[in-house]
């Protein structure tokens, strides 16, 4: 269908205040981040300062974020690769079999508000030790991604034909085999999907890692919160360390926005 | 591509010579739970246990340690809570008024957006790319990100104002003010995703009908009220759904603007900020796991209410 000119205008002057209002504040962030604090206070030197990278190096050197940035890639790491190995199996069968209940329990943890499992989690995991650990850290964020895996995979199921793997069974293959070697390899797209979108939930969850983390397992989002005083906050350390979180999701999501988006609006259209 | 069943399904075991392990044959006999199983098992441990007994913790007196003695007081925490009119009851209202000023916003902006991406144009590409940023933005960075921009001295905001004339607002530090600037960052984070879903549920709906109503001189808001809308509504509620799930739930953005009990005056105090400080800043454990069943009512509530309306709205 095509538009008349004057909509056409009006579409590009409203699409531009769009993408300004979008990411005008996400690059005062970043700009900030170069700024000393003086420059920060200074409100005349707005746009017109001399970038530093002091906010950067006392970021990575002095507030150990080096070592929460390992903390966060290896949590969120280590809770997708779970999530995806118990998530794609359970989610071939909730579409395969119709198991519309089991999936329900599963996505139950879309639902409920995290805090309401985080005393009992934390009484249970501190007697256990592991508090503090990084394995509950990745088992609470598993609550969060294994959820968002079988979603998106039954999504990814449902659309993938049956006849392939009935073929595959004539042609002398298990019904696993025939998962392994037919359906999986089909549905990469689908697990690229669930894989990205976990990671990034995990990346920027805040509560479970606020309760369950310890000093040396902080996360990123955590660790933010360091350059948050009682008087007064260093406004570059905060943004700088802002930027060093936000960033490498965003620069990923730019790469992959393919499977963002589809993950995102998964099951979406379905009604 | 629509699943269609075979008219002549695969024998069962089609390939199973003899010399098939029975752990094997087993397996794929049993593959339906063998594949589910381990996920439920998980997410029911995690879920199950812990609900259970925030169930009957909201029943005891429980307090300052979670290893202490507690005695069972039965429903003394719920009258207690339900009569709060103090933390509880505000906390109630900051929640729907937050959800709903939030959803209500995101919904209208976010259709209007859908509606501007809709037809393809040049450039297209690069505002989805746009449209994305703040959805996989850390939203604790956000909130500190908007912290400066709202800081009532130093601020871009308030300097924006300057130069249009108008003076300087708290924002973030007032006590009237606090909680409609939240709602604000949760819009700005948040809208892109109501765009996306709406969008994909608007390029999945067929020209003809608008066509036909263009043909019939049906203008370009009587297209929008009587054909589209209509047509793109269930993927409205769907993102109603999700984002106000979502919405209810908010506490990153609240603790990363307010901190602790939402604000020296509660000012943005829900009850999410509210049950996490009974919990852990306070280790009000019996009251706290009151609030909490209550909260999980309402959001099970919600959602009830919701999906029974997409069931309606599909008849």
């Amino acid at each position: 269908m095509r538009s008349s000119p004057a909509y056409r205008v009006f579409r590009v002057v409203a699409l531009t205040v769009v993408v300004i209002a979008l990411l005008a504040p996400l690059l005062w962030m970043v700009a900030a981040s170069f700024k000393t604090n003086v420059d920060i206070y200074d409100t005349g030197k707005a746009l017109a300062f001399s970038p530093t990278l002091d906010n950067y190096a006392n970021v990575l050197e002095q507030a150990n974020y080096v070592q929460f940035i390992g903390n966060s890639l290896w949590v969120a790491f280590a809770a997708t690769a779970l999530s995806l190995v118990l998530g794609i199996p359970a989610a071939y069968s909730m579409s395969r079999f119709n198991m519309k209940k089991s999936a329900l329990v599963v996505l139950m943890a879309r639902v409920i508000p995290g805090v309401s499992l985080l005393v009992p989690w934390y009484y249970v995991f501190s007697n256990l030790k592991m508090v503090g650990g990084f394995s509950v850290l990745v088992l609470s964020h598993m609550f969060v991604s294994l959820p968002l895996v079988v979603y998106i995979m039954m999504g990814y199921f449902d659309s993938l034909p049956h006849e392939l793997e009935e073929a595959a069974l004539v042609d002398g293959l298990t019904h696993i085999g025939a998962f392994r070697r037919i359906t999986l390899p089909l549905s990469i797209p689908g697990v690229a999907t669930a894989g990205i979108l976990s990671f990034i939930f995990s990346w920027n969850n805040f509560m479970f890692a606020l309760v369950l983390s310890g000093a040396d397992t902080k996360t990123l989002p955590v660790a933010i919160f360091d350059f948050v005083g009682y008087a007064s906050i260093d406004w570059g350390g905060l943004m700088a360390a802002a930027s060093v979180v936000t960033l490498p999701i965003m620069v990923i999501a730019l790469f992959v926005q393919k499977y963002v988006v589809s993950g995102l609006t998964a099951g979406a259209t379905k009604g | 591509m629509a699943a269609v069943t075979t008219p002549t399904r695969p024998p069962r075991r089609a390939t199973e010579t003899p010399d098939t392990p029975a752990w094997a044959r087993w397996a794929n006999d049993h593959r339906k739970w063998l594949f589910a199983a381990p996920a439920m098992a998980f997410v029911a441990a995690l879920i199950i246990f812990p609900l259970a007994w925030t169930g009957y913790l909201s029943l005891t007196d429980a307090e300052g340690s979670v290893r202490a003695e507690s005695e069972f007081v039965g429903f003394q925490n719920y009258v207690e809570v339900l009569s709060d009119t103090d933390r509880f009851w505000p906390a109630v209202g900051r929640t729907a008024g937050f959800t709903v000023v939030a959803l209500l916003f995101e919904v209208v902006l976010g259709m209007a957006v859908a509606l501007l991406l809709w037809r393809p144009f040049r450039g297209q590409k690069w505002v989805r790319v746009a449209i994305l940023m703040p959805l996989v933005a850390t939203p604790v960075a956000v909130g500190m990100m908007w912290r400066l921009i709202f800081d009532p001295n130093i601020g871009l905001a308030n300097q924006a104002l300057g130069w249009i004339g108008i003076g300087p607002q708290p924002w973030l530090a007032g006590q009237h003010s606090a909680l409609p600037t939240t709602i604000f960052i949760d819009v700005w984070q948040w809208t892109p995703m109501v765009v996306l879903i709406l969008l994909a549920g608007l390029t999945s709906l067929s020209d003809e009908p608008q066509e036909a109503a263009r043909i019939d001189g049906a203008s370009a808001w009587q297209r929008f009220r009587h054909v589209t809308l209509p047509l793109v509504m269930p993927t409205v509620v769907v993102a109603i759904l999700l984002r106000g799930i979502d919405a209810l739930k908010t506490f990153d953005i609240l603790y990363a603007t307010k901190g602790r009990g939402g604000g020296s005056f509660h000012e943005v105090e829900t009850l999410n900020v509210y049950a996490y400080g009974l919990s852990f800043d306070y280790n009000e454990y019996g009251i706290s796991s009151t609030v909490l069943i209550i909260f999980f009512l309402i959001i099970i509530g919600s959602m009830w209410a919701l999906t029974s309306r997409r069931k309606e709205s599909q008849r």
